[in-house]
C-alpha cells in the first residue's frame, strides 16, 4: 500500500495541475470584465460631458451619439439589450483614470488614438469610429479665412489634457507665431470663454468645432477654417489586460461598419438570414460560430444591427441629420471613396 | 507592569492597522498597475513636456521638462495665494473693524457683505467673477484708458511696465533705509527707558524710507521709465495690447473671488478678537493717561491679536487650498498644469497626484509654521 503512495501523490498532483490549467483557460475565455458586466446587467461606459453628435444627453437624460452607439452595440451583443448601458460623463482629464481604475469598462469619448496612450498608460485602443483632424474656429467678423492670417499674440481657447494642446503648440511653433493658450477643464467653459471674446480662436477636433458651433449664442457668426492641422483618429478604448473584452468591443464596432458594407440595416437584418452571401449570413448569425470565440451566442451581431443599426445609420441619425457634418468625408466606406475599412468577420 | 501593557497594546494595534491598510492599498495598486502594464516611476519629470502654459513667472515653453512645468504651476499657485492673502487680510481687517463701528450704515453694510459673500459657494463666485465680469468687460479696441495708461479689457488688465536703470542701487537704498529704521527704533527705545524721552520714531522712519530711495534717483544714477501698452491689430475685429505688462483675466477673477470670500471669515476673526478684549482693559489704559491711539496700539491690539491669529491662520490655509479651484477658469495653477495637463499627457496618475498632494501639504505646513511662530511671538510671555 505504502509502496504506491509516492506514485499516487504524483498522480493526484498531476491531475490537480491539469485541472487548474483547464479552469484557468476557461476563466480566460470568459473574461473578467465580461463576467462582471453580465452579473451587473449593464455596460459601464464613459462618455463626454456633452458633445452633440458624439455623446450628448437630452433633457430627459437619454444619451445619443456615435460614441454612445458603440457602447449600445456592446450592450446589445453582451446583454441582449442596447439600453442596458450606464453612462458616466467624464472630462478629458478624468477619462483615462476612470478607465484604468475600473470605474468604467469602455471609454467611448471622442478620444484620439496615439502611440503613447496606447502603449504607455495601460490602455488599448480597439478601433476608429471617426476619422477627424484638428481645426480652428474664428469669428466671421475678424475677416480671417485661413490660418496663414494668424499673427503674433493671438489667443487660443482649448481643453486641457487633450492632444489638441500638443498639436496647437506644434502648429504655432512651426509657423513661428507666438500665442496665448487658454486651456479649460470643461468644453462648455471653453465655448463660453471663446463666445464672450476672451480668445481670438477656438481649436479642437473639427467635428467638435462643428458640434460646439451649434451651442454658440449666434452660430452664424463663426466659421471653421479650412485647414486641418493634425490627424485625429477617434475611437473606443478599453483597459489593457482583458483581451477577450477588447475583442468584443472591437468586433462590435467592426460589425456595425461591415453591416453597412453589406447593406444590412436595422430594418432588413432579419430577412438577410436567407441571403446567398455567406459573409452576410455570418454577420446575422445564420452561419458559422463567430460568437463562441468570445463566449457569446451566435446572434450577437444580429442584435447590434437590429437594435443600434449599422454605422451608416448611426452616422446619419447622429451627425448628418443633426446638421453637424452632413458630408461624411473620410468617414465613408472604402468602397465609396472613404477610408472606413474593417477586417472581415469570419 | 499591567498598566504599562494596557497603555501599549492599543497603540500597537493602531500602528498595525495603519500599516496593514497602507500595505493593502500599496499591494493592490502594484498588482493592478502590473496587470495593466503601467510602470511606476518619477523619470518622466525630466522628459520634455511639449505643452505651453498661458501665464508663467519663470521662463517656460513646451521644450522644457515636466519638472519645470511643475514649478510653473507651483509658482502660479503661490502667486495667487500670496496676493489673495494680502488682499483678504486688508479687506478683512477693514470690514471686521467696520462691523464694530458705531455708525449704523457702516456696520450694517459690513454685516451684509460678510453674510452675502460667505454664504455663496466659492466655485460659484469664481464663475461669476470670471464669466459674468468677462462678458461685461470691453474688447481691447473699445477699452478706455484709466489714468491714461491702464487698460482693463476682456483679454486682461494691461499695465505699464517699469523699465529700470541701476535697479540694484535703488534696492540697496531701500535695504539701507530699513536697517537705519531698525537701528533708530532700538536706540529710541533705549532713550525712552533710560531718560523717559520719546523720539518721533514714526516720522523719522517715514522720512528715511522716502528720502534714501529719492537720493538714489538724484545721485545714484537710478532712472525709471514706463513702457505703455500699445494697441495692436491682429485681424479686422481682433486686437491686443503690446508692450507693458498684462495680467490675465483668470488671475484677476481668481484673486478677486478668493480675497472677497476669505475676507468675510477674517473679518469675523478680527471682530471676535477685538470684542474679546475686556472693556475694563480699555478703561484702565485710558485712566493711566494713554491717548486713544496708544490704547489701541499698546493695550487692545496685542491682546486681540492673540485671539485673531490662530483662526486667521486657518483662513490663510483655506485660501491656499481653495486656489486649486483655478482649474475651472483656466488659471494655470498647480492643479491645472501639473495634476491636469501633465497627468493627462503622461498618464502617471499615482506619481503626479502624490507629488501634488505633498506640495499642498508642504505649502500649508509652511504657512502654519510661519503663523505659529508669529503667534508665539505675540503670546503672553510669563516672566
Amino acid at each position: 500500500m505504502f509502496k504506491y503512495l509516492k506514485q499516487l501523490t504524483s498522480l493526484v498532483a498531476m491531475v490537480a495541475v491539469l485541472f487548474t490549467f483547464t479552469t484557468e483557460t476557461m476563466a480566460a475565455k470568459k473574461s473578467k470584465t465580461l463576467k462582471n458586466t453580465q452579473k451587473k446587467g449593464f455596460v459601464r461606459c464613459g462618455v463626454s460631458q456633452g458633445l452633440p453628435g458624439f455623446s450628448n444627453a437630452d433633457a430627459a437624460g437619454n444619451w445619443t451619439g456615435i460614441d454612445v452607439d458603440v457602447c449600445r452595440a456592446v450592450a446589445a451583443a453582451v446583454l441582449g439589450d442596447a439600453n442596458k448601458v450606464k453612462f458616466t460623463p467624464l472630462s478629458a482629464k478624468e477619462r483615462f483614470t476612470a478607465l484604468t481604475s475600473g470605474e468604467i469598462d469602455i471609454l467611448s469619448r471622442n478620444t484620439t488614438w496615439t502611440l503613447s496612450r496606447d502603449a504607455d498608460i495601460g490602455l488599448t485602443f480597439v478601433g476608429v469610429n471617426f476619422y477627424d483632424g484638428q481645426g480652428f474656429m474664428v469669428r466671421k467678423s475678424s475677416g480671417i479665412t485661413s490660418t496663414s492670417q494668424f499673427k503674433d499674440g493671438i489667443s487660443a481657447c482649448t481643453n486641457i489634457g487633450t492632444t489638441t494642446e500638443l498639436n496647437m503648440r506644434d502648429f504655432f511653433n512651426s509657423k513661428g507665431i507666438s500665442y496665448e493658450p487658454v486651456a479649460f477643464e470643461k468644453a462648455d467653459e471653453v465655448v463660453a470663454a471663446y463666445d464672450a471674446g476672451r480668445c481670438d480662436t477656438y481649436t479642437t477636433d473639427k467635428s467638435g468645432l462643428a458640434a460646439q458651433r451649434t451651442k454658440m449664442s449666434n452660430p452664424d457668426d463663426h466659421i471653421v477654417l479650412p485647414e486641418t492641422v493634425s490627424k485625429e483618429p477617434l475611437g473606443p478604448v478599453v483597459r489593457q489586460g482583458d483581451s477577450v473584452w477588447e475583442d468584443i468591443v472591437r468586433w462590435s464596432l467592426n460589425a456595425m461598419i461591415e453591416a453597412e458594407e453589406y447593406g444590412i440595416t436595422s430594418a432588413n437584418a432579419d430577412s438577410m438570414k436567407t441571403s446567398d452571401n455567406p459573409a452576410v449570413k455570418r454577420l446575422v448569425g445564420a452561419e458559422g460560430e463567430l460568437g463562441a470565440a468570445f463566449g457569446l451566442d451566435n446572434e450577437w451581431s444580429l442584435r447590434i444591427i437590429k437594435q443600434v443599426g449599422n454605422y451608416g445609420e448611426s452616422y446619419k441619425r447622429n451627425i448628418a441629420d443633426t446638421g453637424i457634418l452632413p458630408d461624411r468625408g473620410p468617414n465613408e466606406l472604402w468602397t465609396k471613396g472613404g477610408i472606413l475599412y474593417v477586417p472581415p468577420a469570419r | 507592569m499591567d498598566l504599562k501593557l494596557q497603555k501599549i497594546i492599543p497603540q500597537l494595534i493602531t500602528v498595525l492597522v495603519v500599516v496593514l491598510v497602507f500595505g493593502f492599498f500599496t499591494y493592490n495598486a502594484q498588482i493592478n498597475m502590473e496587470n495593466r502594464g503601467i510602470d511606476f516611476g518619477y523619470g518622466f519629470l525630466s522628459q520634455e513636456s511639449s505643452f505651453d502654459v498661458q501665464f508663467s513667472l519663470i521662463e517656460y515653453d513646451g521644450s522644457h521638462s515636466y519638472f519645470r512645468a511643475y514649478l510653473v504651476g507651483l509658482l502660479n499657485t503661490i502667486l495667487v495665494s500670496v496676493i489673495g492673502i494680502i488682499f483678504a487680510t486688508i479687506l478683512g481687517v477693514i470690514v471686521g473693524v467696520a462691523r464694530l463701528s458705531p455708525n449704523y450704515l457702516i456696520n450694517q453694510f459690513a454685516a451684509f457683505y460678510v453674510e452675502f459673500f460667505r454664504n455663496i459657494p466659492l466655485l460659484l463666485q469664481i464663475f461669476f467673477w470670471y464669466f459674468a465680469a468677462l462678458r461685461a468687460l470691453p474688447l481691447p479696441q473699445d477699452a478706455d484708458a484709466m489714468l491714461g495708461v491702464f487698460f482693463l479689457t476682456i483679454k486682461g488688465l494691461y499695465v505699464p511696465a517699469f523699465i529700470w536703470e541701476n535697479l540694484n542701487v535703488f534696492l540697496y537704498s531701500i535695504i539701507a533705509a530699513i536697517i537705519a529704521i531698525v537701528v533708530i527704533r532700538i536706540h529710541a527705545r533705549k532713550i525712552q527707558e533710560t531718560q523717559g524721552k520719546q523720539l518721533p520714531v514714526f516720522w523719522i522712519s517715514l522720512g528715511l524710507i522716502f528720502i534714501l530711495p529719492l537720493l538714489s534717483f538724484l545721485i545714484g544714477g537710478v532712472s525709471l521709465s514706463f513702457e505703455i501698452p500699445q494697441l495692436k491689430q491682429l485681424a479686422t475685429t481682433s486686437f491686443i495690447y503690446e508692450g507693458g505688462l498684462s495680467l490675465p483675466p483668470e488671475l484677476i477673477a481668481l484673486t478677486l473671488s478668493l480675497a472677497l470670500y476669505t475676507a468675510t471669515f477674517i473679518a469675523e476673526c478680527v471682530r471676535a478678537g477685538i470684542q474679546g478684549v475686556g472693556k475694563g482693559q480699555k478703561e484702565a489704559a485710558a485712566s493711566i493717561g494713554l491717548n486713544p491711539n496708544q490704547v489701541l496700539k499698546l493695550v487692545v491690539m496685542p491682546q486681540a491679536l492673540r485671539i485673531i491669529i490662530p483662526p486667521t491662520t486657518n483662513q490663510y490655509l483655506n485660501l491656499t487650498k481653495n486656489s486649486s479651484l483655478a482649474a475651472a477658469i483656466a488659471y494655470p495653477d498647480l492643479v491645472l498644469v501639473f495634476a491636469g495637463t501633465a497627468l493627462m499627457q503622461t498618464g502617471k496618475a499615482i506619481e503626479i497626484v502624490s507629488i501634488t498632494m505633498l506640495t499642498y501639504l508642504s505649502l500649508s505646513i509652511s504657512i502654519s509654521i510661519l503663523m505659529n511662530w508669529y503667534n508665539k511671538k505675540i503670546a503672553i510671555k510669563e516672566k
